[in-house]
């Protein structure tokens, strides 16, 4: 389905991104750990082309997204949704706009530019936003929500853009525990319920024990960890983390669990 | 860490005093040859002018009392001066709106094509920020007398030089506020597949709006007194009438007009103020 071949990032001298493959052949949870740095954020973004890669390619469903230009690259940004950390919404606009933005990828260009939404867009939207419990806010400044509503009005945006894949950047590490907890329950909902690919970058290990069904650690750039989280011994913990061998490496400390 | 020793405390203590009588010195020297400056002035000027400048200065008030006194003697009938000059004031104040309307979408879109974070060609950004340098660069008053010369005695000129200089003025202004912006939403935006124009309408007006009608309320201000000036180059309107009736030194007249003026601009100056407060209200 998405092949990533030796993809490469530098800024610079500074190398983001250091030759990372991996394949993900069907729908999947997928968490990518690593310390601040580590390249997580810039792997996300050279998917989703906010970024430009230095080499190597990404190919989904037999296209080379790296050479999609124009037109060809908005359509696969509308397939592949993002969600940012600092939630990217427009603050000055209501709920219910911020989330019918999702679908302007296939408006025509007069509609969008004179802010006409159709009656089906508009129950498209305020059903996405029923279903995350945030339908009562949609009327309301996308600015006046809690961070934790406006993570969730992001998300309704994700997938106003009928996505074939999510790719989250530190979803929750904005967010209280409570928050954090809605927030990753809603994208694991979205994974089981649409059958879609989703990809979260977490700081937090356990979050990515406990929702994901695959890890992928990174260290200063280069993928050094690919598998189930069960196969994530303390060890390789502390090797992607860099921690020296005899610190004492509790992963409960960066926890946002709440029990 | 190393403690400053004693002998080099001394050492700057003497250096910040020097330093200080030097620059004490330079500033005796500075305002010494300001005075002379002004003192030689005041000399050429009465050696050039019919009168001199110490028997000149009591007479500053002479023609403000001859303002005040023509009014009084003008009784009742000073008040019909007021409707006589009030459709010329309309004609003044009609030029500084439209052109401050024309002036604000022309800056718009020059704005947008002079933002970093909205081009990224930045032959583009430079060509269009000259442009905006050069509309800028001359005072309406110059634009103006060109364009009087051109096009004949009209109110149309007056309208062109304001608009020109408007759109140099809050394109730069603009454009600035919009580099200032949030750049999430933006990224957010780029991050869903939305088109350029998709972006600008949704990613950069919701947040700019408030500052461009805030700008532009205030640039109204100074285009209804700048178009009232271009009366005096010809441009028409209540500036000409004003410059007449001093050259005929009709003090009722003068009287009359330059009420009609303050009062406009007070009137002007409390509504943009209102409009700018309640569209700063709305962002909290």
């Amino acid at each position: 389905m998405l092949e990533i071949v030796n993809l490469t990032k530098n800024f610079g001298s500074l190398i983001a991104v250091s030759e990372a493959n991996f394949s993900i052949t069907k729908p999947q949870m997928i968490g990518i750990i690593g310390r601040s740095g580590a390249g997580k954020s810039s792997l996300l973004r050279m998917i989703n082309r906010l970024l430009d890669a230095t080499s190597g390619e990404i190919i989904h469903s037999g296209i080379n997204i790296r050479n999609l230009k124009g037109k060809g690259k908005r359509k696969w940004q509308k397939e592949c949704a993002m969600i940012f950390q600092q939630f990217n919404l427009v603050p000055r606009l209501n709920v219910l706009t911020n989330v019918l933005l999702g679908g302007l990828n296939q408006q025509p260009l007069i509609r969008s530019l004179l802010s006409i939404f159709t009656q089906e867009e508009r129950n498209k939207a305020l059903k996405i936003l029923d279903r995350f419990g945030i339908v009562e806010t949609a009327l309301q400044r996308a600015e006046t929500l809690s961070g934790g509503q406006q993570q969730r009005v992001a998300i309704c945006r994700a997938l106003m853009q009928s996505p074939k894949m999510i790719l989250a950047d530190e979803p929750i590490a904005s967010l209280d525990p409570l928050n954090a907890k809605l927030v990753m329950e809603a994208l694991r909902n979205i994974h089981t319920q649409e059958k879609i690919t989703v990809v979260c970058n977490l700081h937090t290990l356990d979050t990515a024990k406990k929702y994901c069904d695959r890890i992928i650690g990174m260290k200063a750039g280069k993928i050094v960890f690919d598998d189930a989280p069960l196969k994530l011994t303390q060890s390789k913990t502390k090797h992607i983390y860099g921690a020296d061998e005899d610190d004492d490496f509790n992963s409960s400390v960066t926890s946002t669990s709440l029990g | 860490m190393t403690l400053i020793s004693k002998s080099s405390f001394d050492e700057i203590e003497r250096n910040i005093k020097r330093q200080a009588k030097t620059r004490a010195f330079y500033t005796i020297i500075f305002i010494l040859s300001i005075v002379f400056i002004i003192i030689l002035g005041v000399d050429v000027a009465n050696e050039r002018n019919a009168g001199s400048f110490s028997r000149g200065i009591t007479k500053v008030f002479d023609f403000p009392l001859d303002i005040i006194s023509d009014a009084f003697e003008r009784g009742w009938g000073w008040y019909p001066l007021l409707l006589k000059y009030f459709p010329t004031l309309l004609s003044t104040v009609n030029m500084a709106l439209f052109a401050t309307l024309v002036g604000f979408f022309g800056a718009v879109i020059m704005s947008l094509l002079a933002s970093r974070n909205l081009i990224k060609n930045k032959f583009i950004i430079q060509f269009t920020r000259r442009i905006l340098d050069i509309l800028r660069s001359f005072p309406e008053i110059i634009i103006a007398t060109l364009l009087l010369y051109l096009m004949g005695q009209s109110i149309l000129p007056a309208f062109f030089a304001i608009a020109i200089h408007t759109i140099g003025v809050l394109g730069k202004l603009f454009s600035e506020v919009i580099e200032n912006i949030d750049e999430g939403p933006i990224e957010g935006l780029t991050s869903l597949g939305s088109s350029w124009p998709q972006k600008i309408i949704y990613g950069v007006f919701p947040q700019v709006f408030p500052h461009f009608v805030s700008y532009t309320m205030l640039r109204l201000e100074i285009n209804v007194r700048s178009s009232t000036i271009l009366g005096f180059v010809g441009a028409g309107g209540i500036g000409q009438a004003l410059k007449l009736s001093i050259a005929w030194r009709f003090g009722d007249h003068v009287s009359a007009i330059m009420v009609l003026i303050i009062v406009t601009i007070v009137i002007i100056d409390r509504l943009s103020s209102l409009v700018r407060h309640r569209v700063i209200g709305l962002k909290i």
